[in-house]
């Protein structure tokens, strides 16, 4: 049996708790983080909009103004992935394999789980009652599209109460 | 255009510098442009020039004396576990330096800063990232420095730099607020994720001395427009004062703060002006003033600050700024910086500024072939619409307030 647990900056802990709680001993844990494109795109695009810098070409720049923050942001996203990863692990207290990939999120999600037999991943969303909507785009498209079982999870306690009414009927 | 075409492409990796000065060189030779218009328009682009130079060189030593790390230090200690407030403190941080030192400095400097404290809280960097560089284009509405498109309208509006300022503050807080909001709704799911890093670091050390120079720096312009001094100065002032200090405490060199100048990308505003000064002389005027509205009423601002905002998105807001300056300063201060609200709020609606830059960048697979643009640009299609239009209503109130 193998789990991928989906490490996301913020909800986290959550899924690895899932994790120690309902992967089988001897279950293969994967700890998953994935480092989006477009954070460090976003901000290539900003460096390459600001017109006759006389930025140097290529990846290896100088100091100064003509370093590309974007570059800067890939190394230091790859950093806060280690960590993440290492903190994940630290917090699991079981043998696991970590695995960090780039691209966009939710494809790189939905590809990892591949030959998987559950993925663990937490809700977004405000956690201060219960619903409306408790996926944000990334999450939604990798429960839309995973083709294993998924443990959505949330963050922390959920909040008591009902879920709102149901809408009138019509008849 | 062949200078435009070079400044997107730069061929073998040239400093734009490169082909825009013989360019400049050439027009004057070729009597395009005789040489007192050339020189009477590198005399008012010169002050312009030094003025920036003086700026880049104060935000690179503010980043050396730790301003833009205790920045990150200090929003990192205090939006524990809370990312909306972080969005919060990104605002507010972003748009100061953007405004204060200008975009580049937000750009280069304060992104990887932001992308670093978010990381260290353990929350998602896309909302403040974002934030970030939407606030470089945003938030440099506010003084002459933000931006070298402000700068070269100040000399053409014949502003002073308070009343610049004056004029635009309401302006700058209305679009910083509509960007907050829209950013705000458009990352809920980012921001309530929430952040689970534990607190940790010593309280961040203000380096006060950069603090208080750019503090006197901007004290400085205030008290050289009102005698009647080029504001230039007091930035000369800060930078020196920053300047001394590092070279004494051999923290810099001489050759690194004459770097941080970027006396090509000087160059190549000096010359970018003089040619499009030919072209606009050579008959671009007469045919684009009939698309300029004229007048300063509400509609003909919106219809400026529009046309502003669409030319810079197809070209560049730096090319559109030199383009439209000319054609909207006959109408008087007010039109002049309705094309700066166009160009410097427009640009946040195309990836990388611009559809020149942005097809290049395809063309050559720089970097960012799998920037997802779709989220790039309907954030672009939420936030400057109505950006630009109440920051042309917030503008046209100055302007019956304070009066044009």
């Amino acid at each position: 049996m193998a789990v991928v647990v989906w490490i996301a900056e913020g909800t986290w802990p959550a899924c690895v708790e899932a994790a120690r709680v309902h992967a089988a001993q001897g279950a293969e844990i994967v700890l998953l983080h994935v480092t989006g494109t477009e954070v460090p795109g976003v901000a290539h695009g900003a460096f390459a909009g600001l017109l006759g810098r006389g930025h140097p070409k290529g990846q290896h720049q100088s100091g100064g103004w003509g370093s590309d923050p974007g570059t800067r942001l890939e190394d230091l996203a790859a950093d806060s992935s280690r960590q993440l990863l290492q903190a994940a692990a630290e917090l699991l207290g079981r043998p696991c394999v970590q695995v960090a990939r780039t691209g966009r999120i939710e494809r790189e999600v939905v590809a990892a789980t591949e030959g998987a037999d559950l993925l663990v991943l937490a809700r977004d969303g405000d956690r201060t009652h219960l619903g409306p909507h408790s996926l944000g785009p990334a999450g939604r498209f990798v429960v839309d599209h995973a083709a294993c079982p998924v443990l959505l999870v949330w963050p922390g306690a959920a909040p008591a109460g009902p879920p709102p009414p149901a809408p009138p009927r019509h008849r | 255009m062949v200078v435009l075409v070079c400044a997107v492409v730069r061929p073998w990796g040239w400093p734009e510098a490169v082909v825009a000065v013989p360019a400049a060189v050439l027009v004057v030779a070729t009597g395009a442009i005789s040489p007192a218009h050339a020189g009477a328009e590198a005399a008012r682009l010169g002050p312009v020039i030094g003025f920036l130079a003086a700026v880049l060189v104060l935000a690179e030593l503010c980043d050396g004396e730790g301003l833009f790390h205790a920045c990150g230090a200090w929003m990192a200690r205090s939006a524990v576990g809370r990312p909306r407030r972080l969005l919060v403190q990104v605002f507010a941080v972003a748009s100061v330096i953007t405004a204060v030192l200008s975009l580049d400095a937000t750009v280069v400097l304060l992104t990887p800063v932001v992308f670093a404290t978010a990381a260290r809280l353990g929350a998602r960097p896309k909302p403040h990232l974002y934030a970030c560089t939407h606030l470089s284009n945003t938030a440099s509405l506010l003084l002459p420095v933000s931006n070298l498109t402000n700068l070269l309208a100040f000399t053409a509006s014949g502003l002073g730099f308070t009343r610049f300022a004056a004029l635009m503050a309401l302006p700058w807080l209305v679009a910083i607020g509509v960007e907050y909001v829209v950013l705000r709704r458009f990352f809920a799911a980012d921001l309530d994720a929430g952040a689970q890093a534990p607190a940790g670091g010593a309280a961040p050390e203000m380096p006060l001395f950069a603090l208080l120079t750019v503090a006197g720096t901007l004290a400085g312009f205030v008290l050289a427009s009102a005698i009647g001094i080029n504001p230039a100065w007091a930035a000369l002032a800060g930078a020196l004062t920053l300047a001394v200090r590092a070279l004494t405490r051999r923290r810099t060199t001489v050759t690194a703060i004459g770097r941080a100048a970027a006396v090509p990308f000087l160059a190549f505003v000096l010359a970018l002006g003089i040619v499009v000064r030919a072209v606009v002389d050579n008959g671009l005027a007469s045919g684009l003033a009939h698309l300029v509205p004229h007048g300063t009423a509400l509609p003909a601002l919106l219809g400026t600050a529009a046309l502003a905002a669409v030319l810079a998105n197809v070209i560049n807001n730096l090319p559109a700024t030199l383009v439209l300056l000319p054609l909207a300063a006959p109408a008087g201060p007010g039109a002049v910086l309705a094309v700066l609200l166009g160009v410097n709020i427009g640009p946040n609606l195309t990836y990388a500024g611009s559809l020149a830059t942005l097809l290049w960048r395809r063309i050559v697979h720089e970097h960012d072939t799998d920037v997802p643009l779709g989220e790039f640009t309907r954030l672009g299609l939420l936030v400057v619409p109505p950006a630009l239009v109440l920051a042309v209503v917030a503008l046209w109130g100055s302007l019956q307030i304070v009066g044009g």
